[in-house]
């Protein structure tokens, strides 16, 4: 049976991974090679890295470490930000990334996302999907890594999530922002709807706190996935343990 | 040396990372001599089987791979490369394993791609599978498999049984990305780095 992946997400500014609380005041959590090394060797199933500064700035992510990450780990990874260009795309996969994730890039210009499958499948796109839970509207935000920039897309999450897979994103990482950093669970039926939606893998990502919100997440949604940051690189939630108790609780994970 | 087949797709720099950690030099090329000459040979793939086979075509690999006699493993779309036909582009592919490629239907809680670790099961005696266990986890990333036919030495259950590991005589394959696979996919690699040329 595909087991339920635990990933650990490191956001990446200038060099060194950071993580603020609903994307703001940002707090330094250590070098990127060391943290990746742990979470490998600590049994993740997999690792992403945001630069959360690229989309804003208009940069690509330096591409050097990358590379270091490959030489350096034997579980798969995902790169993210500011990935414009199927060149941009091409570099990264090249340096040893097993998938790109294009947010607002996709929201600017859509028909990226199907010349990045067309040009190297649709297991290596993922659409990253920042979504705010609005009264009882689900929207699209864009920019969301400088808070100064960020905009709301005029697009509703469940409809933009149908469209990404059809032009050939391979797996969705839906971010719930009302949930991110705050550490009160995911924001299951957000994730339940879109789940529904699609018939690709979803990610689910914001909200994690504690052992339980994994649970929650797997027991009462088809979600493939939880992705989680601060949680994990503070030590709140070390990932044996987390596996350990998913693994009692009949949650089949790798161990 | 050991060569990996540049077969035009992304991300083989994983794999040339994975054999660097094992100690073993490699390298990538599209060269029939050195492919011939090589001690082993890789055959990765991630892309598109139309695009994989028009490129092993357009570099005159088609039966420069067919004719290798030392140890031979491809990787995921490499893998699947070997068997006869794909349903993606209804594509001819190298016919070494004479069964066809099939599709994932997604239904109820089988997402499609399959993406993900999920467990090695069925293990046969094989050399490549010294030092695995029986339900041991491994990482896959696909939409196509093969399904289970004499050679599978190691099946995997997403719904049904497909092939994950494959083998006869010098050709070898791996559905999963042994080079993403932690401790297991790394021993996968050295049991295959460690046979007879």
């Amino acid at each position: 049976m595909l087991t339920k992946r635990i990933i650990a997400c490191l956001d990446v500014r200038d060099g060194r991974v950071v993580k603020g609380v609903q994307f703001r005041n940002h707090v330094d959590m250590g070098d990127i090679l060391e943290l990746s090394e742990r979470y490998a060797d600590e049994g993740v199933d997999e690792l992403v890295f945001y630069d959360i500064t690229a989309s804003s700035d208009g940069r690509v992510v330096d591409k050097s470490w990358v590379s270091q990450i490959a030489r350096r780990i034997n579980i798969p990874f995902c790169v993210a930000g500011g990935i414009r260009t199927i060149a941009d795309a091409k570099a990264i996969l090249n340096y040893g990334a097993d998938k790109i994730s294009v947010n607002s890039p996709a929201l600017e210009r859509p028909e990226f996302i199907s010349e990045l499958a067309a040009t190297f499948g649709t297991q290596c796109v993922v659409a990253g999907i920042d979504s705010r839970r609005e009264g009882d509207k689900l929207e699209v935000y864009q920019y969301t890594g400088d808070e100064a920039k960020t905009i709301k897309s005029k697009r509703d999450t469940v409809s933009w999530v149908r469209e990404v897979t059809r032009l050939g994103a391979g797996e969705i990482v839906l971010n719930c922002m009302n949930n991110d950093g705050v550490r009160q669970g995911y924001d299951i039926d957000q994730l339940a709807a879109v789940r529904a939606a699609v018939t690709v893998p979803v990610i689910a990502s914001g909200g994690a706190g504690d052992y339980v919100h994994f649970a929650d997440l797997f027991r009462q949604t088809d979600i493939d996935g939880a992705l989680a940051a601060s949680v994990f690189h503070s030590g709140k939630i070390p990932i044996p343990k987390l596996k350990a108790y998913l693994n009692s609780k009949s949650i089949e994970v790798r161990v | 040396m050991i060569a990996i087949i540049d077969s035009g797709g992304a991300n083989i720099a994983s794999v040339q990372f994975a054999l660097e950690r094992l100690g073993a030099e490699s390298v990538l090329t599209k060269d029939v001599k050195i492919i011939q000459s090589a001690e082993k040979v890789l055959l990765p793939g991630v892309g598109t089987a139309p695009v994989a086979m028009q490129n092993l075509a357009e570099y005159g690999l088609i039966d420069c791979i067919r004719g290798l006699t030392q140890p031979v493993m491809g990787i995921c779309l490499g893998m699947q490369l070997l068997f006869a036909a794909s349903p993606e582009g209804n594509t001819p592919l190298l016919g070494i394993f004479d069964a066809d490629c099939e599709t994932f239907t997604p239904a109820q809680g089988r997402s499609v791609p399959h993406m993900g670790w999920n467990r090695l099961s069925k293990l046969q005696g094989h050399p490549l599978l010294a030092g695995v266990d029986e339900g041991a986890h491994v990482y896959f990333v696909h939409s196509y498999f093969a399904p289970v036919t004499a050679q599978t030495i190691a099946a995997t259950n997403y719904g049904d049984d497909f092939t994950a590991i494959v083998a006869e005589n010098n050709f070898m394959g791996c559905q999963f990305h042994p080079e993403k696979s932690g401790l297991v996919g790394g021993q996968i690699l050295r049991n295959f780095l460690e046979m007879p040329s």
